[in-house]
């Protein structure tokens, strides 16, 4: 297993710059998310590290070894990707077999043939292996895409949203399976998503891409607690965080067109206009709370309910633990928890009293 | 994660499922079978026309009106594989029936007054289609596959331009080039060679087959090669291993292109080649029958240059059907 650095990776495509001055370190048995919307330069950053797409400027380091000029074959990565990719002419076996026999590795078929088990049993998929990989079901389909990149022991694992196609379920079942083979095999893992539930759970520390930029990278409670940007702050939790445009006058805080007003908090210095958060589970309807509102929505979700209230212009999310007895129409006061707000500039960027988490 | 698409009211009774929209009548399907079965035999005419000449005794093939029921013979195919002389006097006739060491088809053809002096020509003539379509229709797939590869993987400069480039030698008819050819040729004394005429084909196929085979490789999603590239193969390598093997309906279908036109090709074919090399084509045509035309030796010949073809498109048959397939690829 390797640690991975990437010093200064620019890409462009043609007129497109995928990869902006990108530098990232991803630890040795890490297991690292990469976590943006489409078009963010995700898949890209995988691509560079696999050298399966050349940067324009810019270098890849696998522990102290740069890996410039080095073809995909030579970096010893394992690729997963998004559409399978299963040798359609081959049987199972001879898909899991097939890094084996590269000549690169010249392996006794012995060998082969018990790692092939091995990965096999580990990913559950040993009654499959004589069968055509045309007649897999999809999740069928990405184990045997997975158990391709177990059966080598390769530097690094690279997964390209390997869940994304996946239904639901199958997703949330597969999720736990590759954390835990990451945790038992210990190695270093950079995973691709989109999905903010996916890199929250599984990630030890998540890269947040915006065009080609990194916005932050931390730990899922750093990315979620303190995100360092708007950008971040809306991407990751769901329901959406709370973002009102607000002011400070006379040292209070107004939120423009409605009801809230706060003291300035403490150790923070505020610009005269700004943008307040609010995470929906730190909007607490309450009988005496500070602030009202009139609810519009209540989307009941068995373990929580989310409640929209209106309050003046704007519509608040509010996150209740179980199914609450609030209903459409109500009259609702609520308060926030102070400690927990984010402010942000016009621009987006954080406003913090302790400087943002290191990139 | 929230829903909010609003429940149905009442269940959903009519299906849009397209293959329950009701079943085309029957009627029309008869129809259809019908104009099929007319079409096929109205195509398949002169060819069963050629192949019931070819069956023909001489005095049948010419007797008129046409005979549909006639009695089978196959001397027009002893006569295509024969070179024959008239006897000169009924006593070399007489002389030569009364020996007793005659073959089966000597007997057949002192019938008609002719003695075999040696073997004919078709069958060397037919070799040589067989080694000049043969070896220009396997280079012609394999510089195509390897170009339609290139051009649809990798960035070309000029790619554009350079596919344009080679579909424009398929812009004029060949024939219309031929003079310049032959004198180019005659030159290089690549006249009435083999190589002259497997050149000339490949060059006039590869444009073809580049183009056909580079829309079957730009089908084949390229994460298949990468997926190998990172499991530790080189580029060629799984060219060999990933794209080749499913590319090869594209393979066969452009091989049995090719074929059909090196094995076909006239014009050239008459102009650069004499007896050594003179393929079956321009033959057919000149076969010199012995005291007349020997109609039922040509449809002869014709029938047996066809095998070849109807036995490459056979054989392929089953790839040139399915059409492209792809396994275990989903489109996300």
């Amino acid at each position: 297993m390797s640690s991975i650095t990437l010093q200064s990776i620019t890409k462009r495509f043609g007129e497109k710059t995928a990869l902006n001055d990108l530098s990232l370190t991803i630890q040795d048995q890490e297991f690292f998310v990469l976590l943006g919307p489409t078009g963010a330069g995700k898949t890209t950053t995988l691509r560079v590290i696999a050298g399966l797409e050349k940067q324009d400027t810019g270098d890849v380091i696998f522990d102290d070894h740069s890996m410039a000029g080095a073809v995909p074959a030579e970096r010893d990565v394992a690729f997963v990707f998004q559409q399978y990719s299963l040798y359609p002419n081959m049987s199972v076996f001879d898909n899991l077999a097939f890094p084996l026999r590269s000549p690169l590795r010249r392996l006794p078929k012995a060998e082969i043939e018990h790692r092939v088990k091995t990965a096999a049993e580990k990913l559950r998929i040993t009654h499959l292996l004589e069968r055509k990989t045309a007649k897999l079901s999809g999740g069928e389909m990405q184990r045997v895409s997975i158990g391709r990149a177990i059966v080598r022991e390769p530097r690094v694992y690279l997964m390209d949203e390997p869940l994304s196609n996946l239904d639901a379920k199958l997703r949330e079942s597969l999720r736990i399976e590759l954390v835990h083979l990451q945790k038992t095999q210990g190695s270093t893992t950079v995973f691709v998503t989109h999905d903010q539930i996916e890199a929250l759970t599984m990630a030890q520390r998540i890269a947040v891409l915006d065009e080609g930029h990194i916005l932050q990278v931390g730990t899922p409670h750093e990315i979620y607690d303190t995100p360092a940007t708007t950008f971040v702050a809306t991407l990751v939790g769901t329901p959406r965080i709370n973002l009102m445009q607000a002011s400070r006058q006379d040292g209070r805080v107004f939120v423009k067109d409605s009801t809230i007003r706060l003291p300035p908090p403490t150790g923070v210095d505020l610009p005269s206009d700004f943008l307040l958060g609010v995470r929906p589970e730190d909007v607490r309807p309450h009988n005496n709370g500070e602030f009202s509102g009139k609810v519009v929505l209540t989307e009941p979700l068995g373990v929580e309910t989310i409640v929209h209230i209106r309050s003046g212009e704007h519509n608040v999310t509010s996150l209740v633990p179980g199914i609450t007895p609030i209903g459409v129409g109500d009259e609702v006061r609520f308060d926030v928890v102070r400690e927990r707000l984010h402010f942000f500039q016009p621009d987006g960027k954080r406003i913090s009293a302790a400087p943002a988490f290191s990139k | 994660m929230s829903t909010r698409t609003a429940a149905p009211t009442s269940p959903v009774t009519i299906s849009t499922r397209v293959d329950k929209v009701g079943r085309r009548p029957k009627v029309m399907r008869g129809i259809r079978a019908f104009a099929v079965i007319v079409i096929t035999i109205i195509a398949l005419l002169p060819v069963v026309w050629m192949i019931m000449t070819s069956l023909k005794s001489p005095s049948d093939v010419v007797a008129v009106p046409p005979k549909i029921i006639f009695k089978p013979s196959i001397e027009s195919f002893i006569f295509l594989v024969t070179e024959r002389v008239q006897f000169a006097s009924p006593q070399e006739a007489a002389e030569y029936k009364a020996r007793d060491d005659l073959k089966w088809y000597e007997e057949k053809v002192a019938q008609r007054g002719q003695k075999i002096t040696r073997v004919g020509d078709f069958p060397k003539q037919l070799r040589n289609s067989f080694i000049i379509a043969g070896t220009s229709t396997i280079f012609s797939v394999l510089f195509g596959v390897l170009s339609a590869y290139a051009f649809s993987r990798f960035k070309i400069p000029g790619e554009g331009d350079l596919l344009f480039f080679i579909l424009s030698t398929r812009m004029l008819p060949p024939v219309a080039v031929t003079i310049p050819i032959f004198l180019m040729y005659r030159e290089l004394g690549l006249d009435n060679t083999y190589f002259g005429l497997i050149l000339l084909y490949t060059t006039f196929n590869l444009s073809f087959s580049v183009w056909l085979l580079k829309g079957f490789i730009d089908e084949i999603p390229k994460e298949y090669e990468e997926a190998a590239l990172v499991d530790g193969y080189t580029r060629l390598q799984a060219f060999r291993k990933v794209v080749l093997p499913q590319a090869v309906t594209g393979i066969a279908a452009t091989t049995v292109f090719c074929f059909i036109f090196a094995w076909n090709e006239y014009a050239f074919a008459a102009m650069l080649t004499s007896d050594a090399t003179r393929t079956a084509p321009p033959s057919i045509p000149s076969i010199q029958g012995v005291g007349r035309i020997e109609w039922e030796t040509i449809a002869a010949a014709s029938l047996v240059f066809l095998i070849p073809v109807v036995i490459v498109t056979f054989a392929l048959r089953k790839h040139l059907l399915r059409g492209v397939t792809f396994g275990a690829i989903r489109k996300g």
